[in-house]
Order: C-alpha cells, then sequence, then structure tokens
C-alpha cells in the first residue's frame, strides 16, 4: 500500500544540540502512528519538519507524495496538527473557532461536518462558550474538532491528551479511531502507555534515535527479559530499594499496586523463589506477563546507559 | 489518634449561581500521601486554590496545618510547599537564582538559602549546573528540582498538582520516589494526578465528581467498595454516574 509519510535519513540539530538523528519511518492512510519518548527525545522537531514548521538539516519528507522541503504550500493544505499547547483562540466561542480555522482552508463547517460530527455533537450544547472557558477535556475536543474541519489526509497530534482526565482521554482515542476508519493517517505523540497500545505501531524515540519501532503486541513479544510481577503489605518503597540490591534483579520498578523486577528469563524461577525466602508479606500475581510499559523502560533505561536507579 | 494537617467542614465555593466545590468535607493526617482525583472541571483545582489560602471559601470551615483559611491565609502560604507541572520555575533565571527566590519567598534567613540550597543540588546531582538557566535543562530534571524547592523550607505540607503531567515513565517513577522520600521525613503530600497508576501509590485517595467528593479511602477499599479492579475503573464508574444524572 502506498504510505501517506515518508521520512529517510531526517536530521536536525540546533546548534550543538541534535534533535534528530537519521530518522526513518513510513506510515500508512488510516494509521494510528504513536510517538514515545522523554521530554526533549525529538518528538515535536519531528513533528514540525513534517508539518513543514521547521526544515529538516539533511534527509527526505513526504507527507502523501509531497517533498516537505518544495510543496509546503500543497501540504498545509492536507495536513491537520494539534500543537502540544492549547492553541485555538481563548477569545472565540466555540463555534467562532470552527468557523475560523474552516475558512482558512477554504471550507465550511457544514462540508465535512460527517468527520467531526461524532466528537462536535459532545460540544454542541457549549458552541456559545469561549474556547478559554472549557475545561481540558473539552477543549481538546475542540481542538481536534479544528484540526479536521478541512478533512485532512493527514493528522498530527503533539500530546493531545496530556493533563486529560481518563475518561475523557478514553473518549478522545474512541474519536481518533473514527477518524483513522476514514483512511486518514494520525502520528501522535504521547506519554500515556495505555494510548500506546491502542495505535497500530509506535516508535520509541529517545535523544532523536528510534530506539524501537513496530506493532505494540509484536514489541511485547520480542521483550528479551522476564518479568517478576509482585505485591507487598509492607513499606514498597523500602521494598523496591531492598531488591535493587539484588544482582539478578535489572530493574525494579512501581507498576500501580504493584512491583515488577525484571530479570533473564532462564533465572526467573530461582530469583522468583530467592524473593519469596527472603521477605515476608509479599505476593506473586497470578499473571506474570511483560507490558509495553516494561519494553518502554527497559528500552530507555538501556539507551540511557543507566543502571537499576 | 492521627495528627490532622488539613481538616475541611462542608466547605463550599461558588461563583455566581454556579457551585464549583459543594460542602466538601475531609481530613489528610499528618504523613500520609493523598491523592485528590477528578475529572477536569470537577473542581479539584477550586478546592485546591481554598487550601492554599489564595481563595476565600463561599462557606464551610477549614484548617490547614493548623491555621485557619478565612483568616490565616498568610500564615498558610508560609507553611506549605506548592508545586504544578504547568507552573514551577523560572526559566528564564538560572537554577541558583530559582532557588534564592522562592527560598526568599517562604522568607529562610539567607545562611540557611545558602546551607540548604547547597545540599539539594548535591543531592540532585546538579551542582555543576546552578549557573543555568532553567530553560535548558531538561523536563525531567526541572520538575525533580522544582519538586526539592517546594519543600526547601521543609514545610508541614506541599500540594503537587499534576506534578508528572507529560512526562516519561521513567521520569516518573523517579519523581514518585522523591515523594516517598519526602514523606519519610515527615511531610505530608497532596498530589492530583491523571494517571492512575499513580493513584495507586497514594495512602488515601478522593475522588471528585461535579464539585462533591464521591468517594474517599485507601485505593484497596475503593475498589472493594465500587466492586472494580483497577483505579481506573472506578474513575469510570464515578464519571458515568455523572452522565447518567445529567440524562
Amino acid at each position: 500500500m502506498e504510505n501517506n509519510i515518508r521520512a529517510a535519513g531526517i536530521s536536525k540539530s540546533f546548534g550543538s544540540q541534535v534533535a534528530l538523528q537519521e530518522l526513518d519511518f513510513a506510515a500508512a492512510p488510516g494509521e494510528i502512528f504513536g510517538f514515545i519518548g522523554a521530554d526533549g527525545a525529538g518528538k515535536t522537531t519531528l513533528f514540525k519538519i513534517l508539518t513543514t514548521l521547521l526544515r529538516q538539516d539533511a534527509g527526505k519528507a513526504e507527507v502523501c507524495g509531497l517533498d516537505t522541503d518544495k510543496d509546503f504550500r500543497e501540504i498545509r493544505r492536507i495536513i491537520g496538527y494539534m500543537a502540544g499547547r492549547f492553541s485555538l483562540y481563548g477569545d472565540l466561542s466555540v463555534e467562532e473557532n470552527l468557523k475560523f480555522f474552516a475558512q482558512v482552508f477554504d471550507s465550511t463547517l457544514q462540508e465535512n461536518y460527517e468527520l467531526i460530527r461524532d466528537i462536535y455533537v459532545l460540544l454542541e450544547p457549549f458552541k456559545k462558550r469561549r474556547a478559554a472557558d472549557l475545561s481540558g477535556g473539552m477543549k481538546q475536543k475542540l481542538a481536534l474538532c479544528c484540526a479536521l474541519i478541512h478533512k485532512p489526509k493527514v493528522l498530527v497530534l503533539d500530546e493531545p491528551t496530556t493533563g486529560v482526565d481518563p475518561v475523557s482521554r478514553r473518549e478522545f482515542w474512541d474519536n481518533l479511531k473514527t477518524v483513522a476508519a476514514e483512511g486518514i493517517t494520525t502520528l501522535v505523540a504521547t506519554p500515556y502507555m495505555d494510548e500506546a497500545m491502542q495505535c497500530d505501531r509506535v516508535a520509541l524515540l529517545q535523544e532523536g534515535r528510534i530506539l524501537q519501532i513496530d506493532r505494540p503486541a509484536q514489541i511485547i513479544a520480542d521483550f528479551p527479559k522476564a518479568v517478576i510481577i509482585l505485591k507487598t503489605e509492607h513499606n514498597r518503597n523500602q521494598l523496591i530499594r531492598k531488591l535493587r540490591k539484588l544482582p539478578e534483579a535489572e530493574s525494579v520498578f512501581s507498576f500501580g499496586e504493584t512491583i515488577h523486577v525484571t530479570c533473564e528469563p532462564a533465572i526467573k524461577g530461582k530469583l522468583t523463589a530467592a524473593i519469596a525466602a527472603a521477605e515476608s508479606g509479599i505476593s506473586f500475581q497470578p499473571e506474570q506477563a511483560a507490558g509495553i510499559e516494561d519494553c518502554f523502560l527497559y528500552y530507555m533505561q538501556r539507551a540511557d546507559g543507566r543502571e537499576n536507579n | 489518634m492521627a495528627e490532622k494537617i488539613i481538616e475541611t467542614v462542608n466547605l463550599t465555593k461558588r461563583f455566581g449561581d454556579f457551585t464549583a466545590v459543594d460542602a466538601i468535607s475531609f481530613e489528610v493526617n499528618k504523613g500520609e500521601i493523598f491523592g485528590f482525583l477528578g475529572a477536569n472541571g470537577a473542581g479539584k483545582t477550586t478546592a485546591m486554590k481554598m487550601l492554599c489560602g489564595l481563595l476565600l471559601p463561599t462557606s464551610g470551615q477549614a484548617t490547614v496545618a493548623g491555621y485557619d483559611v478565612y483568616r490565616q491565609s498568610e500564615k498558610i502560604k508560609l507553611n506549605i510547599g506548592y508545586m504544578s507541572q504547568k507552573f514551577s520555575l523560572f526559566s528564564d533565571l538560572t537554577v541558583w537564582e530559582n532557588i534564592e527566590f522562592y527560598a526568599g519567598i517562604y522568607r529562610m534567613p539567607r545562611q540557611a538559602i545558602i546551607t540548604r540550597g547547597e545540599k539539594l543540588l548535591q543531592d540532585l546531582e546538579l551542582a555543576s549546573q546552578k549557573r543555568r538557566l532553567i530553560g535548558a535543562l531538561p523536563l525531567g530534571i526541572r520538575q525533580k528540582l522544582a519538586f526539592s524547592i517546594a519543600i526547601i523550607h521543609e514545610p508541614r505540607l506541599v500540594f503537587l498538582d499534576e506534578p508528572t503531567g507529560g512526562v516519561d515513565p521513567i521520569t516518573r517513577r523517579r519523581f514518585w520516589e522523591m515523594i516517598y522520600n519526602a514523606t519519610e521525613r515527615g511531610i505530608t503530600v497532596f498530589v492530583t494526578t491523571h494517571y492512575m497508576d499513580e493513584a495507586e501509590y497514594c495512602d488515601r485517595i478522593s475522588m471528585m465528581v461535579d464539585g462533591k467528593i464521591k468517594g474517599l479511602d485507601t485505593p484497596a477499599n475503593l475498589k472493594l467498595q465500587f466492586k472494580e479492579k483497577s483505579m481506573f475503573d472506578v474513575f469510570l464508574q464515578l464519571a458515568r454516574e455523572k452522565s447518567h444524572e445529567a440524562l
């Protein structure tokens, strides 16, 4: 299938600061492609290059066959972009914002209403309200509507759900799935691992490089370590410090009510027995499988060259 | 009985005919991590502003660190720490200037600012970064520094408003380890978050829906009470009840 996004050897530096190093990836029509990475990993720089707001130093990027360097005018007509910060007009009402963005793209609210209908019905009761007075979840829904109002072929979302509550996040992702079903390619940066699982493919970015790129289920399947998942009745922080002293434990992290210990698969049984013998008040979870967050923690920590702590 | 660091009775705030915080009553014990959860627009920020002495309540009572929110808001401000993800440090000041600024606001004596400031930088391994602008530091480091500065005056209580919003999984965990270390020194932590795994790190949690507290207990007991497997499901159940009421 023809790809909507193609990036080959993209590099970008700001002075001596390297933001992106020879990045390659492609995304197909209708694909939801996630980018995960620490602040400063290069996600925003990449998005700005693909949306023609920045020029790369080297490499080639194409959006629907158009070159980001030469064809930036055409590209701007076929992409929708949601910046990391709320960037609608706070003084305009919900309806006025939508009309404004439609007009900028020579379109109308009616023309592509079908695409935004599911989202807009949630906003409609507030259509006379100033955008600045909306709750966080509603602001994000409005921003998504504005980014979709001209029926773009590619949607670029820079951390659209940061600061948004869990219920609104779920609704937002339901909306994204509807949009993807229309064949629109979505690139989305997110710090939430549950959202990473909802992407068709994800790339883990660190210091301007892609550490991993695949379907989430495949990243989990390829995880080279074993994970021991346990709970304690006692002080969690003290237990974490003790477990980190075990040489066989490669990482020890809190995961909600549980603690995850990673190790070589071959010694999992031995390490589990050793922990059970040394600590009281511990219970091991019946399900002992790694998740996407275990994978990302492992790859990020490995790339960091930092161990355990 | 445990010492109470926050006590509220029917604390209420109205803006015109809109009730943002609707008669909430709760207590926070000394030394605990108290999670303050709720959807966007549920009234968390308004409640927090009243507790920090920044906003006068419409009615009800509240004491924070032993001081009354109506009459002793200045005392409250000196005895608490505050940090949020949206606003914490000044990016066009250096690391050391930020330390001096905040410690000065908390009216710490000159010598104490220097001693504790240097200690803080050593603990964070930032001594070499002292003269760098905050804006030049990665977000993860800024967050840790902001938290350390928020408690530089050893307050009895610190408010953290979405301290880990937008932060990667490793940095989030390291940040929570710092929170635990602070509680081990006896500092009480009042924290809001949208990450449900972080809700599990709290000793007790309150769930706010439309200005009211709809649940308040340990994470384990809340899951039992609402018969759900995870805090996310508890959150979802409460929010759905809300939309049923709306219909």
